[in-house]
């Protein structure tokens, strides 16, 4: 047994990097269920963004390109939701798995010719003097743009949600639909805003993982990451900055499980690959335990749909 | 009336009404457990697809399914081909084994062949690659390049396949490099990118330089490429994309050679069930080239035990050989058998770590 | 300009026929896809969903159709009680898994037994497999006000660790020469779910999907309990004054559907499946969720929507195999599928009406 062999600076490192697309896509979906909106297919959205990324990537041999082209993708799929619930007042759980259905046959279709190519290298950035303080800049300022981005737009979105017009507005259309209408609120438009954004962020966590982290193009290559990032979400009880925490501590348990299997601690396997999960649920249950109900609530219209009867 | 009987009735019935069709064309089915585009084991038995048209031409139809899930789901994929008309299926999974007898005892008249399994019939084959010769001479290559002593690698499932791969690589990194370490990781996937990628990190970041990998996905190939110094190696696939540096060479499952000479003999009438294991010798696993990121001397070592491996001289699991715990396995000179090999459930000495369960 | 109005009830003549015309349209739109993919749009229409009822096999895939249906529905019905009330339980995929391990691992207790009495004690114990999975969101939400999706979402993936660590260590075929998986029921008659009629393709998993079915039925039309489950879905409120005991409902909701996907599970590996092996769960527990809704929660429409849904995968089977159509384009055409039921579902709940462009 070896602990030294693990270097928790690296390791760290290595968390922010691990943990970046479920930040990305659990932070757009946060904007969505603020909105009072329960978009499902953030699987979905997130392959579709990993495989427009990915290929408007190699074409351009742009990184930033094939970003721009997944922010879109997902964007445009996730309209699809917002049509099908927003208009013809689809249910949204059963759209939301629909989408996921359709974003993973859609992505393997468009992906099909894109296997085993490799993706232009997105470069680090070395943040001059920061990045060469000891020890912290090792981790937090030598990294590619998005993890900084990620954590940005996380920090826009407090900032939104908290102290804006806009912000007031989107809260109010999550929280009562039918008063923000009569308050003249165009809740239909701003709910399709909203799930757009949440579209983009989730194509942008995929093509995180295309073209970053892993980085090249397999079909299901999110494997289940859009569903952890939905818990997030809730883990999160629908506020930002928890959403990141909450995926740096279900990033970080990966991570580290790995890590300690790789030092040969010897905990069986089996356990720490349960670990994320379990971790997960423990400090849900201490956070939920020690507040009162109301403040963990979610949107009031959470999931329901509105239509406007004049 | 049982539905056994219906759909013998039904295949024979085909086979009868069929039979001035079918005449010209062999009809040869695969299922396969993952998507064609897996970069590593199903795109390789696709490629052996790919051989047999390329071969046969218009002699033969091919017809696959790929992502079919082991259970009910593969037991319809092969009834379904079978009833299609196909004259010979290869399942392509261990998975598929109980199913593969299932469906083979009700079409009769139809070949089967099963990867990796153990249980044969009168129309059903089974055949493997021998694998873990190339884990030796991979181990060969990973013992003298690593500058930290320590080899990462990555497992999908404890099953004796990977075990024997570990046991086999470390063996013969430890023969040329008595310092080596080996740190194994279970990633418990065959193929998750991230997760193959983290893990990959992992072992590196704890100072790891040469990673092997037994998952399928090129992802382990891509985290070595950011670190400068770090090798790896193609798994099931050539992975060539990645040369010549990380991927410094690669084992390759050559599904074609055996997939033609299979789909000849059901078309010559000369079939029968078999049991094939084969290794370097027969083509069945290649390795890769190996590139200048390797010294010339390694290089020729490395290519020198492949071939003794293929002329028959050496076998990868020679005494002598411990287990784990110290016990005596194999005395000096004596090799291992197949049986023991093919059931494999326990390290050699001097890996740490214990086997999971 | 067009308008949605909104209907006073739904409407009779739309809520029948729209599911028609969904599949109409999604038969046109996958045609396009598949001419586009340079198949005969005709002939894939066809293999997809008219062969697998009337095509040359038929015989074998109609019995194919509730192999593949039964545990859809058994999952979905239990799911809709707790989506109805409010109750989200998104894990019915892990409960799948425990059930089946559950289940498996009180019949193979007792290899090789002939026993008649180890196929029931196999049933109960994955029932309380799926059930005591299903506990651990339920008491966590009554208990601490735990949020149900995440917990009951984490515990499929703890399940599928605890499936893997079970099916290359515990349950291992002990003559399985080291390889993992369990030993197959096939070879073990008294612990077997074999056909009852095989060329229907019943077995005790269909028989037990349709008495939930029906019971689910009266339980929602008939009974006290129902009228509750009703009641606190439309309104949490309402439902507290007349007397519901939410922790109850809870408790009640998630434990019912915990156990029938525990049933699910152990019909499947006891029978069409087989064995317990690493992969051996298929994403049941999830498509069921869309069953569920796809079905408006009513047990009729999930009977009708299992059914629907085991038809686009069993002849998207037949379509892969016949035609060469990737795996990646039948999951286009049922997702595409899905969206055109949800959406002509507008047609029966709303009218439209055409509007003059009002001058403000």
């Amino acid at each position: 047994m070896d602990f030294s062999a693990i270097n928790p600076l690296v390791l760290l490192a290595s968390i922010m990097v691990a943990s970046t697309p479920i930040v990305l896509a659990a932070i757009g979906e946060l904007v969505v269920e603020k909105a009072g909106v329960l978009n499902l297919g953030v699987e979905g959205m997130m392959i579709t963004g990993a495989v427009c990324g990915f290929v408007a990537a190699v074409l351009s041999g742009s990184p930033t390109v094939g970003f721009i082209a997944a922010a879109i993708g997902g964007a445009l799929l996730s309209l699809l939701f917002g049509i099908l619930t927003q208009f013809l007042q689809s249910n949204q759980v059963a759209t939301g798995l629909a989408l996921t259905l359709f974003g993973l046959g859609l992505s393997a279709l468009v992906g099909q010719g894109y296997v085993g190519i490799k993706a232009p290298p997105t470069p680090d950035i070395h943040i001059p003097l920061l990045a060469d303080i000891p020890v912290i800049g090792r981790i937090v300022f030598q990294h590619d743009l998005m993890v900084y981005f990620s954590i940005a737009l996380i920090g826009v979105v407090w900032a939104v949600l908290k102290y804006s017009r806009i912000g007031l507005i989107l809260r109010a259309v999550g929280e009562n639909h039918d008063a923000a209408h009569a308050l003249g609120y165009k809740v239909v438009r701003i709910r399709l805003l909203a799930i757009m954004f949440g579209g983009a962020c989730a194509g942008l966590g995929g093509a995180y993982l295309s073209l970053i982290r892993v980085p090249q193009w397999t079909e299901g290559m999110t494997a289940g990451a859009g569903w952890i990032a939905l818990a997030i979400v809730v883990f999160a009880s629908w506020r930002p900055w928890r959403v990141l925490l909450g995926a740096y501590l279900f990033g970080g348990v990966t991570v580290l499980q790995l890590n300690l299997q790789a030092a040969g601690i010897a905990i069986p396997v089996e356990y720490l690959s349960m670990s994320p999960y379990l971790i997960t649920i423990l400090v849900l249950v201490i956070m939920s335990s020690n507040r009162n109900r109301a403040a963990l609530g979610a949107p009031a219209a959470l999931g329901r749909s509105f239509h406007a009867s004049s | 009336m049982r539905i056994t009987s219906i759909l013998a009735g039904a295949a024979l019935a085909l086979g009868l009404a069929g039979g001035a069709i079918a005449q010209d064309k062999t009809k040869v089915g695969f299922v396969f457990v993952g998507p064609v585009g897996d970069g590593g084991w199903t795109y390789e038995h696709n490629q052996g697809r790919l051989a047999i048209e390329a071969e046969f031409g218009d002699k033969v139809e091919t017809v696959f399914q790929e992502n079919v899930p082991e259970g009910a789901d593969a037991e319809r994929v092969m009834t379904q081909m079978a009833l299609g008309g196909a004259d010979l299926i290869f399942t392509t999974s261990f998975g598929y084994m109980d199913q593969t007898l299932a469906v083979a005892a009700k079409f009769p008249n139809v070949k089967f062949e099963h990867a990796t399994g153990y249980k044969r019939s009168d129309n059903v084959s089974t055949y493997s690659a021998r694998f873990y010769e190339g884990r030796a001479v991979q181990g060969h290559i990973a013992g003298k390049m690593t500058k930290t002593n320590k080899i990462g690698y990555i497992a999908s499932f404890p099953i004796p396949e990977v075990i024997r791969g570990i046991n086999s690589a470390y063996i013969h990194a430890k023969r040329v490099n008595p310092d080596v370490e080996f740190s194994v990781v279970w990633a418990y996937t065959w193929f998750d990118p991230a997760k193959e990628a983290d893990a990959a990190k992992a072992l590196i970041e704890q100072g790891a330089d040469v990673i092997l990998q037994h998952t399928d996905s090129t992802a382990p190939l891509a985290a070595a490429e950011q670190t400068e110094g770090v090798i790896g190696f193609g798994q099931a696939s050539d992975m060539s994309e990645y040369a010549p540096a990380p991927r410094v060479s690669s084992i390759i499952d050559n599904w074609a050679p055996y997939y033609v000479a299979r789909t000849k003999a059901v078309m010559d009438g000369t079939w029968t069930s078999v049991d094939t294991w084969d290794g370097i010798s027969a083509g069945m696993v290649k390795i890769g080239e190996i590139t200048d990121a390797v010294p010339a001397d390694v290089k020729a070592e490395a290519l020198a035990l492949a071939a003794s491996i293929a002329s028959g001289d050496y076998e990868p699991f020679t005494g002598p050989l411990n287990k784990q715990d110290g016990s005596a396995w194999l005395a000096a000179g004596e090799t291992a058998d197949d049986g023991t090999l093919a059931g494999m459930s326990f390290y050699v000495e001097g890996l740490t770590g214990d086997v999971p369960n | 300009m067009l308008r949605l109005e909104k209907r006073p009830a739904p409407s009779r003549f739309w809520s029948a026929s729209a599911p028609i015309l969904a599949v109409v349209l999604t038969m046109i739109a996958g045609g396009i896809l598949f001419a586009f993919l340079g198949k005969n749009p005709v002939e894939a229409i066809r293999t997809i969903f008219w062969d697998p009822i009337f095509g040359e096999f038929a015989f074998y895939y109609r019995g194919q159709l509730l192999v593949k249906a039964a545990p859809l529905i058994l999952i979905a019905i239990g799911l809709s009680l707790g989506f109805r009330a409010g109750i989200w339980n998104i894990g019915a995929e892990g409960q799948y898994i425990m059930g089946a391990i559950f289940g498996a691992g009180a019949g193979l207790a007792f290899y090789p037994s002939d026993s008649f009495l180890i196929f029931p004690l196999m049933i109960v114990a994955g029932a309380f497999g799926g059930w005591i999975w299903a506990m651990i969101p339920a008491i966590l939400k009554t208990r601490f006000g735990t949020n149900e999706i995440l917990v009951s979402l984490m515990l499929v993936y703890v399940a599928e660790a605890i499936l893997a660590s079970m099916s290359s260590g515990l349950l291992r075929n002990p003559d399985g020469m080291g390889f993992p998986g369990s030993r197959n029921f096939k070879e073990f008659p008294a612990a077997h779910n074999d056909f009852i009629i095989e060329a229907a393709g019943i077995h005790w998993g269909v028989v037990f999907a349709f008495l939930a079915v029906i019971s689910t039925y009266v339980l929602l039309s008939r009974h006290l309990l129902g009228f509750q489950i009703r009641l606190t879905g439309e309104s949490p409120r309402a439902a507290r004054f007349a007397g519901v005991n939410p922790s109850l409902l809870i408790v009640f909701c998630l434990g019912l559907s915990g156990a029938l996907a525990g049933l699910a599970g152990l019909f499947e590996v006891s029978g069409p499946a087989g064995q317990i092996s690493i992969d051996f769960n298929s994403g049941y527990g999830f498509t069921a969720i869309i069953v569920a809704f796809l079905g408006r929660l009513n047990p009729i429409g999930i009977l009708l929507a299992g059914l629907l849904m085991a038809l686009t995968y069993i002849g998207g089977e037949a379509a892969q195999g016949n035609l060469g159509l990737p795996a990646a384009a039948i999951q286009l055409l049922q997702g595409m599928l899905l969206f055109f039921l949800l959406a002509v579902d507008v047609l029966s709940n709303f009218r439209i009406r055409r509007t003059k462009n009002e001058v403000a």
